[in-house]
């Protein structure tokens, strides 16, 4: 498997470490030359090792399909992948832009809904939108933000061009693996470390702590800050677990808390009940309280939608949130950069047919074989149609489904997403992937100095899901010192 | 802090005891059985009523031999005290107190899992057991040591001290009742063959070596029982570890009245024990006894300090093996 650039040949797709075949590009020159250097026996031994750290770290997710409570080791690449500090402080800019936006425009839809007024956004979207929650209008979180943590998709076209994909608004997950990847990666790679210029990514939980904390009702030193998560059969539990540790919070789950005749909340210890400030929420809007949202969620708190209205708890991300990333109302999102800033988005959205618009319906239905169907309101990768790799009879199914409910879906070019080498088996061979940056949003707004790329290890597949046969590689923001 | 982890750590550490200690039991067990004349009344079916499964064990097996009751005791995983369960069980609970314990505690309990799982699908059971079982014990002492070593000892690790004591002291009972077989053989030859099979006890404990050391005689069965229930400062002794007990509650824990209350009355129960006259007769009805009480203790502890509701579905997993 020794690597050798010449022959590696991503064909007509933007490859992230080289440009043409032997021709790394500038940031990623250092590590392929060194990856380069490595023997056969040597590259594989490191991903042994990768794997055998992985395994013992029990870095794991939970597939939701499987009955029983299965965990899966997450598959790990060795190669990272390289992108240049340059790069990547635009593409920092663009998603503070775009997150700042989207938090006036969630604060103003559950307010004074200026930008339905104006025209801008069609105001049937919002109140015809499951993510829009009546229970929460009028509600004035603290700055003003609803959205303290986001995972944003991005992904890159054949000609390097860098597009949202989505903005996950409500529980983004992934960002422990992102740590973790950095943890394996200095432990199969330490001399790279020593030699190059790359950016930390370890400290993301002290900085979601201080934002967190920024959020508390009470003015303490010490805030009582916990997570909140579904249980262990939620397939992101290990993420749960790790960010308490990190952050030294509590782990909690809905069993652990109750609200309290004075609308705060509390939770269940050894001495009796403690009082909470501040709840980092796994659990989804509709079952984070049986009084208010579903009356069948075991998850949840009763009351805790009250406790947050009288402000007495900051729920992060505050519920409603979601709205925002709706698939529809993300085709939206330059037009709200540019009505609450001014400015013009950073980073484009990947181009979008929305199904409801008649002309734009006609053309994704006629050319459903060339587009990428989605539904506006699924996470995961579940319930779209990927029209280049799909049977007539899957995309005679999503005909019917877009007529029955064209506000439900938009569509988008299949896009050719970039490469990276990839070890697969005994060769080196390019394999798609994607990128989540996780931004923090309080008073202040923090990026990730990278985030989680996630790869479709599977030959020539688009999907990088962990849920279907993705996996992952670590991601270097290199700083090559010059322009 | 929270009931429910609090509860779990307590659950993590008698698991990983009961692990550590059934491994040990079968170790010793399969020695002595190599060692001692058949028709003695000694056999492995014993093995099962000391672990107290013997309903489970009935229903799927129609004879008692040797590779039944060791594949039952180590591998099967509808046994809720075998050895694979005891692992699985720890390392499901460990790994939803995972924000408490040391990162590595959660990696060696997992490693020790699958370690298991793999060697028992092997050769564990039949040409490799001893080997096998002997890691098992370092192992699983190796994390006791971790957490002792590397766990702020406050609240928390009091859950963890508590489960494990109480664990230990429930085991020493059952392999005291090894002991109080009744065995069938002459005068001379009964009192010698008496000796060898509570030498055996005491190695089942890694106690032999300690008792030499303090009681200064040969192995005799008065003598054992005494160490084995009264002494106070061996770890495995029943009254050191109710000892260990009393000292959790007292130390950092809210509410311990009741529960302090409690093992204070089992430490004189044990205390005032008249050895002799037990070993003459009613030996195993007081271990049953016993028996009986860590259980209520076990019910006491939970009621102050786990109360709410637990989620059933933790002690509910299945593990498959």
């Amino acid at each position: 498997m020794e690597i050798e650039w010449k022959s590696y040949d991503p064909g007509e797709f933007y490859d992230e470490m080289i440009s043409s075949p032997g021709n790394p590009r500038r940031a990623a020159r250092a590590i392929a030359g060194y990856l380069q250097r490595l023997s056969a026996k040597q590259l594989g031994r490191r991903q042994h090792a990768a794997d055998l750290a992985i395994a013992e770290m029990g870095v794991t997710f939970t597939v939701y399909s499987e009955g029983t409570n299965i965990d899966r080791t997450w598959p790990f690449d060795i190669i990272p992948r390289i992108i240049a500090q340059k790069e990547w402080s635009r593409i920092e800019e663009g998603l503070v832009q775009r997150m700042t936006a989207l938090n006036m425009f969630i604060h103003d839809l559950y307010n004074e809904q200026k930008i339905l007024k104006d025209g801008v956004v069609p105001e049937k979207l919002i109140t015809g939108s499951k993510s829009f929650l009546p229970q929460c209008i009028g509600a004035t979180p603290r700055y003003n933000v609803w959205a303290h943590i986001c995972g944003s998709d991005l992904v890159r076209d054949k000609d390097g061009t860098v597009y949202v994909l989505e903005d996950n608004l409500r529980v983004p997950s992934g960002v422990s693996y992102m740590i973790e990847n950095r943890a394996v990666t200095k432990r199969v790679f330490p001399e790279l470390f020593r030699k190059h210029r790359i950016q930390p990514v370890d400290d993301y939980p002290s900085h979601l702590f201080d934002m967190l904390a920024s959020l508390s009702p009470r003015p303490l030193d010490y805030p009582e800050i916990v997570v909140m998560t579904p249980g262990i059969y939620n397939s992101a539990y290990f993420e749960h677990s790790f960010l308490a540790q990190q952050m030294g919070a509590e782990l909690v789950e809905g069993s652990d808390l109750v609200v309290g005749d004075d609308d705060c909340v509390y939770m269940k210890t050894i001495a009796g009940l403690q009082r909470v400030d501040v709840i980092y929420r796994r659990v989804n809007d509709e079952f984070i309280d049986p009084e208010a949202f579903r009356e069948d969620s075991v998850l949840g708190v009763r009351g805790l939608l009250r406790a947050w209205r009288a402000g007495n708890v900051a729920l992060a991300n505050a519920p409603g949130a979601g709205v925002a990333d709706d698939k529809v109302i993300y085709t939206y999102v330059p037009a709200i950069i540019k009505y609450y800033l001014d400015q013009d988005a950073i980073i484009p959205n990947v181009p979008s047919y929305r199904c409801e618009d008649r002309e734009q319906r006609e053309y994704v239905l006629a050319n459903l074989a060339t587009l990428v169907v989605k539904p506006a309101n699924e996470s995961g990768g579940y319930g779209m149609l990927v029209g280049p790799h799909a049977t007539a009879v899957e995309r005679n199914k999503f005909v019917n489904l877009i007529k029955r409910n064209p506000r439900n879906y938009i569509a988008q070019p299949a896009l050719s997403l970039s490469t990276a080498p990839t070890i697969c088996g005994q060769h080196v061979e390019p394999r798609h992937l994607d990128l989540r940056p996780f931004i923090l949003q309080s008073d202040r707004t923090y990026v990730t100095a990278g985030g989680l790329t996630r790869v479709a290890l599977r030959k020539g597949s688009l999907v990088v899901n962990s849920s279907q046969g993705g996996g992952s590689k670590d991601t270097w923001i290199v700083d090559t010192g010059a322009g | 802090m929270l009931s429910r982890v609090a509860e779990r750590l307590y659950w993590t550490a008698r698991y990983l005891e009961r692990a550590e200690n059934t491994a040990r039991l079968v170790k010793v067990y399969a020695y002595m059985m190599l060692d001692m004349p058949s028709g003695i009344g000694l056999n492995w079916r014993q093995l099962v009523d000391i672990s107290g499964a013997h309903e489970y064990f009935d229903k799927h097996h129609r004879s008692s031999g040797e590779r039944n009751v060791t594949r039952f005791m180590l591998a099967d995983s509808g046994n809720p005290g075998s050895l694979i369960t005891s692992l699985g069980m720890a390392r499901e609970n460990i790994r939803t107190t995972r924000d408490l314990v040391p990162a590595e505690g959660w990696e060696h309990v997992n490693e020790l899992y699958m370690f298991a799982r793999k060697k028992l699908a092997g050769k564990a059971l039949v040409k490799d057991r001893y080997e096998f079982l002997s890691e098992i014990v370092m192992r699983c002492q190796q994390i006791t040591g971790l957490l002792a070593g590397t766990m702020s000892h406050g609240p928390a690790y009091q859950f963890v001290r508590v489960g494990r004591n109480l664990e230990r002291a429930d085991m020493t009972t059952r392999m005291i009742d090894v002991g109080s077989a009744t065995l069938i053989a002459p005068g001379v030859e009964l009192e010698r063959l008496e000796n060898r099979l509570w030498t055996y006890v005491l190695r089942s404990l890694s106690a032999h070596q300690m008792y030499r050391q303090y009681v200064r005689r040969r192995v005799q069965p008065d003598r054992v029982l005494a160490f084995l229930l009264q002494d106070t400062d061996f770890p495995r002794a029943v009254a050191h570890a109710l000892g260990e007990i009393a000292s959790c509650f007292g130390n950092q824990l809210p509410h311990n009245e009741e529960p302090l209350r409690a093992v204070l009355r089992l430490q004189r129960l044990v205390a005032e024990a008249d050895v002799e006259k037990l070993r003459a007769a009613g030996l195993h009805e007081f271990i049953d006894q016993l028996q009986l009480e860590l259980g209520n203790l076990h019910q006491l502890i939970s009621a102050t300090w786990f109360a709410h509701e637990m989620d059933e579905t933790i002690t509910r997993v299945s593990v498959s093996a």
